[in-house]
């Protein structure tokens, strides 16, 4: 009976231990991306970093390390994604959770995932032997390999992760609301766009949020499909280079324990508290919609 | 037809229009890919090393690469992330801990892989002394893939409904031992899909393994653990845009991506699989 006991108390220390290590992991790279980040900031002030657009760290003589640029091109390229995976997410998953037919829905549900599956490398490379000609055929441009590729791409990878959450929030509207409008005399049209939708809102926001915070950390497939080019982006059409294509670029070529390798923690340091907020924000509205839904 | 009833068609009609949109791009990407790559798959393709500078050959050493270091991340990955979900799911109670871990973990889930990247490099790779290797790529992937083992634990545990528990316990188990006997084997099916999906992930990452031990190219296959070693998504990645002559070693790529993508979709048609099988395990026992 000893025996025994002492083994129910050894298993329970030994979960308990794992799930400390499961919180000390998530402080451990938030402490290595500020620790890092902070023997960047004894070189380069916070504002040379945050007010600069030009990045140039090899420059002979005199480096620069601004972010404006890479972040701006992080921003234009997420927001591209948005504006065409949103819609196409909502519109989705409408149908999924109001239109279609249970056995339908058990196949494109599986599809979906499988497109979430799809590893990042393999949509960069159809970003470049398919999206690409697609791009420079239609705009006459000489090169394919600009923000809007990357745009479209995020958007396809975005796309699982906002359906599946938006569904969710239009399953949690209330049926009888539905069943007011229904019998108001409105048809299943007009009662998701005037009743259900708007009832699912704060589920719908936090959907792009998650959508967001999924593209924005992306890099494999923006590093090979957006062109890569360091300079200030002025549309869709540019070349651009991220937060974490510049990470994946430059890491590699840098000596351990340079300002430049310090410098390339930092923006790790800028992708993760931009990360953190919109996953945070996001949470905090989801959960409120899953309350609500009860 | 009034105004309103033809609205409604289009409207729903539009909807249909962006399922076929979402469905059309897994379409394209799988058409483009197998058409394109298969001419280049070969018996030959799959079981030879690189040749005359990755301009012939095969991928085996990739192949090797990712296989072991997708399995290096599993045998961490699994045994830490069950155990943090068994304490999640049996004994936590609802206080500060619990939420903190809630957090966390819901967190891990959406740091950027690149991220998990730096931090493979600053804590295995150089304050581990680890190296760059399959050991410190695979450590990086374990912590990249445990979130996912977590949460699918769970929800695999939660499943399992209460009176089995009480059953066990009112024939005089403890706890671990009703955890043991009766929960962790009811939970089985769900943990091994979260597994295989969490396998997947890991062996479709490029970003992680990026610093901390992938190759460009590496003649013999991987001898021990802390080896550098090729890797498949990597190779892909170079062979489509580092390579001196791009277009030279295209069908390359595309034979490269169509064996990733196979391996990556495989993987979770067989946990799509499983999931259908199971869904009914505890509907139909009550």
């Amino acid at each position: 009976m000893k025996r025994r006991t002492f083994w129910d108390r050894f298993y329970h220390r030994l979960f308990a231990l794992a799930a400390g290590l499961c919180v000390l992991v998530l402080l451990g790279i938030f402490g290595m991306l500020l620790f890092n980040g902070f023997r960047f900031f004894e070189s380069v002030s916070l504002w040379s970093f945050l007010g600069s657009s030009n990045w140039n760290p090899s420059a002979w003589g005199k480096a620069t390390y601004g972010i404006g640029a890479m972040l701006w091109s992080t921003l234009l390229v997420s927001l591209g994604a948005m504006v065409l995976a949103v819609p196409l997410g909502i519109g989705t998953a409408a149908y999924l959770s109001e239109v279609a037919p249970g056995r339908v829905r058990d196949w494109i549900k599986p599809a979906i995932e499988l497109l979430a599956a799809v590893p990042s490398v393999v949509v960069g490379f159809i970003g470049i032997v398919v999206i690409a000609p697609i791009i420079s055929w239609i705009f006459g441009l000489s090169n394919g390999l600009n923000a809007l590729n990357g745009s479209i791409l995020l958007a396809v990878m975005a796309l699982p992760t906002i359906i599946s959450v938006a569904e969710e929030a239009i399953r949690s509207v209330p049926n009888t609301y539905k069943e007011g409008a229904y019998a108001l005399g409105a048809n299943s049209w007009t009662t998701l766009i005037t009743v259900t939708l708007p009832a699912c809102t704060s589920g719908l926001i936090a959907a792009t949020m998650l959508g967001m915070g999924r593209v924005i950390g992306e890099t494999m497939t923006v590093l090979m499909a957006t062109g890569n080019a360091n300079a200030m982006p002025h549309g869709f059409f540019d070349p651009v280079r991220t937060i974490t294509a510049t990470v994946a670029i430059e890491m590699g070529e840098v000596p351990y324990g340079t300002t430049h390798f310090y410098g390339l923690y930092a923006l790790g340091a800028i992708l993760f508290i931009i990360t953190l907020i919109i996953n945070l924000l996001a949470e905090g509205i989801a959960a409120k919609f899953r309350k609500q839904g009860r | 037809m009034t105004k309103q009833q033809f609205t409604k068609i289009v409207g729903i009609q539009l909807l249909l229009l962006c399922t076929l949109l979402t469905l059309s791009f897994l379409g394209i990407i799988l058409f483009d890919l197998f058409s394109k790559g298969y001419s280049a798959l070969s018996w030959d393709f799959l079981s030879t090393a690189p040749r005359k500078g990755m301009t012939q050959g095969g991928i085996l050493p990739a192949i090797a690469g990712t296989a072991l270091v997708t399995l290096v991340a599993t045998l961490f990955a699994l045994p830490f992330g069950v155990a943090c979900a068994i304490y999640l799911n049996e004994y936590a109670q609802d206080h500060w801990f619990t939420r903190l871990l809630r957090a966390s973990i819901r967190n891990l889930a959406g740091v950027p892989s690149i991220i998990y990247g730096l931090f493979g490099l600053a804590l295995f790779v150089e304050a581990l002394h680890i190296g760059a290797s399959i050991l410190a790529s695979g450590l990086t992937l374990a912590l990249l893939t445990l979130p996912y083992i977590i949460t699918t634990t769970e929800e695999a545990l939660r499943n399992v409904p209460n009176a089995y528990r009480e059953a066990a316990l009112a024939l005089g188990a403890t706890k671990w031992e009703s955890i043991k006997t009766v929960v962790l084997p009811g939970a089985m099916p769900g943990i091994l899909t979260g597994t295989i999906l969490a396998l997947s992930r890991a062996a479709g990452e490029t970003a992680p393994i990026l610093f901390t031990g992938v190759a460009f190219y590496t003649r013999y296959l991987p001898g021990s653990l802390l080896d550098e070693f090729m890797a498949l998504p990597y190779h892909l990645y170079i062979l489509s845009t580092q390579h001196q002559s791009l277009e030279q070693v295209r069908p390359l790529a595309y034979a490269t991506a169509v064996v990733l993508l196979g391996m990556v979709l495989l993987l979770n048609l067989s946990a799509i699989i499983l999931r259908i099988r199971y869904r009914n395990l505890w509907k139909t026992s009550k």
